[in-house]
């Protein structure tokens, strides 16, 4: 019935739009999918729902043979062969067949519909996008807002890496999460998150967008604490939904300055008001300010990046998912949705490219010297987030998306790389009864003859995050560090003043840390390869006899994201690139979204000179000299043969030992607002005003009050008949008295 | 004549009012009561000789309310002598706050 209804809604709105008719049509049904295999999950997670192995509540905590014969019945197919050699009693949903079908197969479905729609969009030519509204959803006064999808170039881009990435990692979490008891609420929750990720990049207005925005932190928080019996993934659950909701409060307040003052809310209204706003305005300045605070929390920017590596606590295909591949370059992409308004603001675009370098720069440092296998991730997302922030703060909008789409090719492929890793790590000290540390690198090494496949397609990943061409961020990384140098010639951002510095300066700047960043992820990640991969194996002698490859379920998902990684720069070849090496059509997704961003570019670079071709070669080989520099650099001074086991580990002395505390900034924020915030909420509101003021003064004075009237009352009740007769003849008296002498 | 009337009434009005406020014996007390309403009928009826009727209507009424509340009242009297053996006010304080 709803499909029905929401079928006669879209057909009545979209008409005369040259994608009506078409694929595009079934817009509704792409979030739609996902949604249904949240439901379907969802409620096979109700039945017989389970916290986790360490779940008290289970009648057969320690007894699974009965529950694993059963599940082993009844998905017999998916027990042959998965986890090969794994003998032990497993504890696994009674519906781990069913979830595993259902929770891939509708992100696969929805790939395959925007697969369509992409395909419907490259054979017309639409100036803008194609609007679906379905319903009213507010209207208050001047405010009305529809429940509504459109879908443009960006929004397509978008949904391709959602869906297309998204599947991949679903794939690979059926490998990695089928032993889980808490397998169908897994499920459910990475669908739900789809569902809102694709609200997110399709809503037509900033309040659906807002909802989606909601939606993905939500699920972001529920798959942190995932494995919530553990009181330290639960409290990281909690940190990044907290700090999530200071970000949010610039959204907001984005938002209420946008329809305040423009008195619309969808796209195409405000960024036809905000052309008529004073450029370089106040207005528009703090418009975009605030709007970035969202985005530095969903993003994990400074001052906002603490939750993110925090954020690992989940199981590893989520970190893939939401902490490194869609939901953390939401940001990204609300700059590039809200271009019109950036392009208008010179000192918002330089504070958001300055907060993105200093971020990559920040991070990368603390990157180097992290042991968890996923901490380094983290770091280097958080990193590899700074320089999209360059790239869509400098006005190269393309070149952010286009690193955000590569981004997440081969951070992804990182991400299930090290899953994999952990994965196999996990099931050996498992079978040796360890309680090591399976993600610490100390306690790796030498996996490369253990894991080959996983080894090689790692190793490609991490030449494309290095940026060493011809891998996909090569392209996507030079391209916004040559952008963010030529716009230092005399573009709207060169001219303008930056608290005082001329945009010129604070752009070369900007440039030259992007450069050391660069040197720094080229570092750490052939520190973390190194480590992970080479050298003597650590693992234990024992542990040794159980490593072997990931299930092909894990690797072949893996291999797809490496062949992305390979030509993903492709999809944005450089001019001067195909001017030495004609290696295929250049800026395609420049082209792509011309009809997005084109006008905002082209209002940001206004009166840019061009930098010649020598200089954007010279460029070039600048990019792939400190990425080259870097790898030597750490595989010649890096020496895993010199590590010990974790347990036998020394702590590292001075500066290294900040960095590897990460620069102390968590104790720092710990001392500075956590603690006095404990502090005020436990000895002033709760003991002085809740305490003191609320039940003291007002609720148990108020008793007291009434009580002390009450006792005088009683006290003229004496029972003796006599007083009340003088009461009653003395009231008299008074009262013919006061008549008779009036 | 009226004001000397009036006088008299006065007066037994105020010996049954302090009667009331002084014993403490229920029946006294009761008997004082009485008093004060055989005052307010004396009043009626020298006011309707001077000023016609209708006050003597209201001594019957008068009359007939307090045959009632004789009643009720030595009944309820009776009744308290019966639980308590004492008509003494002073012990019967029940009410008291």
């Amino acid at each position: 019935m709803i499909v029905a209804f929401l079928q006669a809604a879209s057909s009545v709105t979209a008409t005369s739009h040259p994608l009506s008719g078409g694929a595009a049509e079934l817009l509704w049904l792409l979030p739609l999918l996902p949604l249904v295999g949240f439901v379907i999950n969802g409620i096979l997670s109700l039945n017989s729902a389970r916290l986790g192995p360490n779940d008290p509540t289970t009648p057969e905590h320690h007894t699974y043979s009965g529950r694993a014969d059963e599940a082993a019945a009844l998905s017999h197919a998916e027990h042959s062969g998965a986890v090969g050699d794994d003998h032990h009693a497993t504890n696994r949903h009674r519906w781990a067949g069913v979830v595993s079908i259902v929770g891939p197969g509708v992100l696969l479905l929805s790939f395959g519909l925007a697969l369509a729609m992409f395909s419907a969009m490259r054979g017309v030519t639409m100036e803008s996008p194609f609007i679906q509204s379905y319903f009213q959803w507010m209207a208050t006064g001047d405010l009305s807002i529809d429940a509504a999808l459109q879908l443009d170039q960006l929004s397509m881009v978008m949904v391709l890496v959602v869906t297309g990435v998204g599947s991949l990692i679903h794939v690979f979490s059926v490998g990695y999460m089928r032993e889980d008891p808490g397998y169908p609420r897994y499920f459910a929750y990475l669908n739900l998150f789809v569902f809102f990720m694709l609200v997110l990049v399709l809503g037509a207005n900033y309040p659906v967008l807002f909802v989606g925005w909601e939606g993905v932190g939500l699920c972001s928080y529920l798959l942190i604490g995932f494995w919530f019996s553990e009181k330290v993934n639960a409290d990281a659950g909690k940190k990044a939904f907290i700090v999530n909701r200071i970000g949010d409060f610039g959204f907001l307040v984005a938002m209420f300055l946008l329809f305040a003052n423009l008195g619309v809310l969808d796209f195409s209204g405000v960024n036809a008001g905000a052309l008529k706003l004073p450029v370089g305005g106040v207005l528009i300045t703090a418009i975009c300010l605030f709007m970035f605070l969202g985005c530095a929390g969903k993003s994990a920017q400074i001052p906002l990046y603490i939750w993110l590596p925090d954020a690992m606590a989940g199981p590893t295909p989520v970190s893939a998912l939401i902490h490194a591949a869609t939901m953390v370059t939401a940001g990204v992409y609300l700059i590039a949705r809200s271009a019109v308004l950036f392009s208008l603001s010179p000192v918002a675009s330089l504070t958001v490219a300055l907060v993105g370098a200093v971020t990559a720069l920040f991070a990368a440092t603390i990157g180097l010297k992290q042991w968890d296998i996923k901490k380094v991730l983290a770091y280097s997302t958080i990193s590899q987030l700074g320089y999209m922030f360059i790239g869509v703060g400098v006005g190269a909008y393309v070149s952010g998306i286009f690193h955000l789409v590569t981004h997440s090719f081969f951070k992804a492929l990182l991400f299930l790389g090290a899953g994999s890793v952990i994965h196999v790590m996990h099931a050996a000290y498992h079978r040796t009864h360890s309680d090591e540390d399976a993600q610490d690198m100390r306690n790796m090494g030498g996996l490369r003859s253990f894991m080959p496949v996983t080894s090689v397609l790692m190793w490609i990943a991490t030449l494309a995050i290095a940026g060493i061409p011809p891998f996909a961020g090569f392209f996507s990384k030079d391209e916004i560090l040559a952008t963010a140098f030529e716009r230092a010639h005399g573009s709207t951002l060169a001219t303008a003043s930056w608290l005082g510095v001329p945009g010129s300066t604070l752009l070369y700047v900007i440039y030259g840390i992007g450069l050391l960043s660069a040197l720094l992820t080229a570092i750490y990640m052939t520190r973390m390869m190194l480590y992970t991969f080479h050298g003597p194996n650590r693992t234990g002698a024992d542990e040794a006899k159980h490593l072997h490859e990931a299930p092909s379920i894990m690797t072949a998902p893996l291999f797809v994201l490496a062949v992305l990684s390979v030509i993903g720069g492709w999809l944005n070849l450089p001019e001067v690139i195909t001017d030495l090496v004609p290696l295929g059509p250049r800026d395609l997704i420049g082209h792509w979204l011309e009809p997005v961003v084109g006008a905002s570019t082209a209002r940001v670079s206004a009166g840019e000179i061009h930098a010649s071709a020598r200089v954007e070669e010279l460029l070039i080989v600048a990019a792939v000299f400190v990425a080259a520099a870097g790898i030597v650099f750490a595989w010649a001074r890096l020496k895993p043969a010199r590590l010990v086991p974790k347990r036998d580990w020394v702590p590292e002395e001075g500066f290294e030992r900040v960095v590897a505390e990460k620069y102390f900034v968590d104790e720092a924020l710990d001392r500075a607002i956590v603690t006095p915030t404990y502090a005020i909420s436990r000895n002033v509101l709760w003991k002085l005003i809740d305490n003191g003021l609320i039940d003291g003064v007002m609720v148990n004075g108020s008793a007291a009050v009434a009580r002390g009237f009450g006792w005088m009352g009683s006290r003229l009740q004496t029972g003796n008949t006599g007083i009340y007769a003088w009461v009653l003849v003395i009231g008299v008296v008074a009262m013919l008295g006061a008549f008779t002498l009036r | 004549m009226l004001a000397e009337s009036l006088a008299l009434t006065a007066a037994l009005f105020t010996i049954g009012v302090i009667g009331v406020l002084v014993h403490r014996n229920a029946i006294i007390i009761f008997m004082c009561v009485e008093l004060m309403l055989t005052a307010v009928n004396l009043t009626f009826v020298a006011f309707s000789r001077f000023y016609g009727a209708p006050g003597q209507v209201f001594v019957i009424f008068v009359m007939t309310v307090s045959a009632a509340e004789a009643a009720v009242g030595l009944a309820i009297i009776i009744a308290i002598f019966r639980h308590r053996q004492t008509i003494n006010l002073k012990d019967i304080n029940l009410l008291r706050g």
